[in-house]
């Protein structure tokens, strides 16, 4: 499976990053990863790019993602191309969208953690069922590796984006 | 054990699995966790293993050089652009070689991400004449450094690993093995022939290094060539090295192709067993080489008109070898059309300064003060106030300093200069600003300098400075003072200001400006003070102010575009600015930005409401 997490420096793509290759890692599946860091990181684009499966390189070639979580709808058109035919674009965006799509943010702010959109994009995704994992093991890795000061609100928004996904998917 | 690790990561591992005792490295990207992540590692297996962020890449060479002298096993890591810098002891250490297993990783930056150029190490280790592996994962990086202390030390050279950013930044489940009590310096034998070696034994030493690469090449030329993927009756192969290496066998597998083409994999690029090599490859009929970023392997093996690859334009001669770039080569080389055309890929966001970087009124001032000035400027985070027009040239570390100078000069020649206002990262400054600064005061050149001190190495990912009693494993060490340098320096007119406090800071220029232009005027430094935001310890947060934009706005765009405040941005149902409080930081700023004082303070300053991004 190849993915890639897509968003604008700051939002927390390196973290989901972490979250899911040590997933694999513990579901005993071959993974690696490629991250943005330096200057990028200062409000740009990011990107990391995720291969679970007999891969070497960690870069995902265009048409070839099996799924894009893309945390910046503003930059939806930047890493579009990555995506596979059969693929799917899981968004973090206030309006409705052809995608499967929740408002992150919006929701981040109102449990008074605006930096939790990430996971609550990542718990959106683990409900859709689109992952390789599922919501027990990302809970137990997030658990894990968050620091102790955020390990309560991390996993709060993972289980926030996890509900969310529930109701949309009764609609 | 199998643990997840990034790339640097794995590569401090393999330090302390391999008994590195000792250290150094100045923070640069794509190499800036190596050394962070060696001392963290070292300090949770208890190993007596020591480290330092040095000043910049040459005293971190020197100073690991010579543990590896007095028979330690050392380590000095940087980015490519900071080999440039440790040139000098790179290439004189090659001719006295060292005892101890002496490790030089440099981190190249294809594409590039994050650097000046995309300049390929392993050139510079072919021209030091010293080995160079030249990793496709994180694993194997870890793996090589076991084989690259034996070189070392068998041979007594000094041995380089070339990661490149898509290793270094890459995630993978590596193998952990027992890390052992380090390799100590045993002492330092005196043999002032060979460590002080006068121009008549460097030739003697030359002499010997060539000897030495060439039985590095006999020895273990042969290994480090291996056959990856493919059938014996394949008419094609490909010889490739680094991660393109591993995008190659990605592409091979996807397209099928491994029967119609051989894979081999070049682990050490310098020096190569051509004979071996050539004799391995004569039978194909189709030789393709892919490698980053410079033809290191191709030009070893002279076989122009066989080969194909970067000479030919096989392969780009620049940008990153992305698997895009490399499956139309692949396609091109086995002789099958061009895959389907997908989508184009969208422009990037730019990268900003951060809401509340005390970079950006520092040079909001600069602009308002001067705004007819001439801007050098330098390598760091505020490279970025480049979006508010105050940044004219970024060539190298410490240049800024140098170059305002040298436009000095220029205009000098022809009468009255422009004003001239250099910028300066307190890291940076510390760095290779230093000797510029004495250089400039010496010779009497008139400029203003602002260095921008935020008591960090912010772009690298916050790593301390001299300035600060932080040490990189902890410790407490000596603050040396900026101000204290800038006066020793001989500036005679000096200025420490918060730049927050915007409207002292467009004085201070302009005073600044007076007093250079003055008959017995000179440098004017401006030390414009005030803490990475990003960089903060829970203890430290700053006031943070409700701001609110209110129906005085005009929509002059000053705050949004001149001053570039990612947190404020036209609304367009409004058709006023509005400020997204997910992205404030409250610093306060842009209230004394706004020419209609439309912008208000919702209530007085609060000590901690909010945390800094």
């Amino acid at each position: 499976m190849q993915i890639a997490i897509t968003g604008r420096g700051g939002q927390g793509v390196l973290f989901l990053t972490r979250i899911l290759t040590e997933c694999a890692l513990r579901l005993g599946l071959e993974v690696i990863a490629s991250e943005t860091h330096g200057m990028a990181m200062r409000g740009g684009s990011v990107i990391s790019t995720l291969k679970v499966g007999p891969y070497r390189g960690p870069l995902v070639r265009s048409s070839q993602a099996d799924l894009i979580l893309a945390l910046d709808d503003g930059s939806i058109e930047t890493y579009a191309h990555l995506m596979a035919p059969t693929g799917t674009m899981i968004l973090n965006t206030p309006g409705p969208n052809s995608s499967p799509a929740i408002d992150a943010t919006g929701l981040a702010a109102k449990t008074g953690s605006p930096l939790m959109a990430n996971l609550i994009l990542l718990g959106f995704a683990l409900k859709q069922k689109k992952l390789f994992c599922d919501y027990s093991l990302a809970e137990s890795v997030t658990g894990d590796i968050s620091p102790e000061r955020f390990r309560e609100a991390n996993l709060k928004a993972l289980q926030v984006g996890y509900s969310t996904g529930n109701a949309e998917g009764q609609e | 054990m199998k643990k997840i690790l990034l790339g640097n990561e794995a590569i401090a591992r393999g330090l302390l699995e391999n008994g590195c005792s000792f250290a150094a490295s100045y923070p640069g990207t794509p190499a800036s966790e190596i050394l962070s992540s060696f001392l963290q590692m070292a300090k949770a297996e208890k190993t007596p293993a020591i480290g330092e962020w040095s000043i910049n890449e040459k005293v971190a060479f020197e100073t690991a050089l010579s543990v590896s002298y007095a028979g330690g096993r050392a380590a000095v890591s940087m980015k490519q652009v900071g080999l440039n810098v440790a040139c000098d002891p790179l290439m004189s250490s090659a001719y006295t070689g060292v005892k101890g297993g002496f490790l030089v990783i440099s981190a190249d930056d294809p594409g590039p991400h994050s650097s000046q150029t995309e300049q390929d190490s392993r050139m510079m280790a072919v021209m030091a004449k010293i080995p160079v592996l030249d990793p496709s994962t994180p694993q194997e990086a870890k793996e090589m450094i076991g084989l690259a202390y034996q070189i070392s030390e068998e041979f007594e050279i000094p041995v380089m690993l070339r990661p490149t950013t898509r290793i270094c930044h890459s995630r993978q489940g590596i193998l952990l093995k027992e890390i052992p009590a380090p390799s100590l310096a045993s002492g330092f034998s005196k043999d002032p022939q060979r460590w002080a070696a006068t121009p008549r034994y460097r030739f003697t030493l030359h002499l010997q290094l060539n000897q030495k690469i060439e039985a590095i090449a006999e020895k273990f030329g042969k290994d480090s060539f291996r056959k990856i993927l493919g059938s014996s009756n394949a008419r094609r192969c490909i010889i490739s090295s680094g991660v393109a290496l591993a995008y190659t066998y990605d592409i091979l597998q996807e397209l099928n192709l491994k029967d119609e083409i051989t894979l081999y994999q070049v682990k050490m690029p310098y020096p190569l067993k051509a004979k071996a090599l050539l004799a391995e490859i004569g039978s194909f009929e189709d030789i393709l080489i892919i490698e980053e970023t410079y033809p290191v392997i191709e030009m070893q093996l002279a076989m122009r008109g066989r080969l194909k690859g970067r000479l030919d334009g096989s392969i780009p001669s620049q940008g990153e070898l992305v698997p895009d770039v490399l499956v139309e080569s692949i396609r091109n080389f086995a002789g099958i059309p061009e895959g389907k055309k997908g989508l184009i890929p969208g422009k990037a966001r730019r990268p900003t300064l951060c809401p509340g970087c005390p970079h950006r009124p520092a040079f909001y001032a600069i602009r308002q003060a001067l705004p007819q000035g001439i801007y050098p400027s330098d390598i760091g985070c505020y490279t970025l106030g480049l979006n508010l027009g105050a940044v004219d040239t970024v060539l190298c570390m410490g240049a800024a300093i140098s170059q305002a100078a040298g436009l000095y000069y220029a205009y000098r020649m022809n009468g009255e200069a422009p004003p001239i206002v250099a910028t300066i990262g307190d890291s940076t400054f510390y760095h290779a600003g230093i000797p510029a600064l004495i250089n400039a005061v010496h010779n009497g050149a008139k400029f203003i300098l602002l260095i921008l001190d935020n008591s960090t190495t912010a772009m690298t990912g916050n790593q301390p400075t001299p300035g600060l009693e932080m040490l990189a494993d902890g410790r407490t060490g000596k603050a040396v003072a900026i101000e204290e340098i800038v006066r020793a320096s001989g500036v005679q007119n000096l200025t420490i200001l918060d730049p927050y406090q915007l409207e002292s800071m467009i004085q201070a220029v302009k005073e600044a400006d007076k007093v250079t232009r003055s008959e017995d005027g000179g440098i004017s430094v401006i030390i414009s003070r005030h803490p990475c935001l990003m960089n903060l310890s829970p203890g430290q947060k700053q006031k943070s102010y409700g701001l609110e934009i209110t129906g005085d706005c005009i929509a002059c765009e000053i705050c949004y575009r001149d001053f570039e405040c990612p947190a404020i941005s036209l609304n367009p149902q409004s058709g006023m600015a509005r400020i997204d409080q997910n992205l404030c930081s409250g610093c306060g700023v842009c209230v004394q930005v706004c020419p209609q004082n439309a912008i208000k303070n919702n209530n007085s300053p609060q000590r901690g409401q909010r945390t800094p991004r």
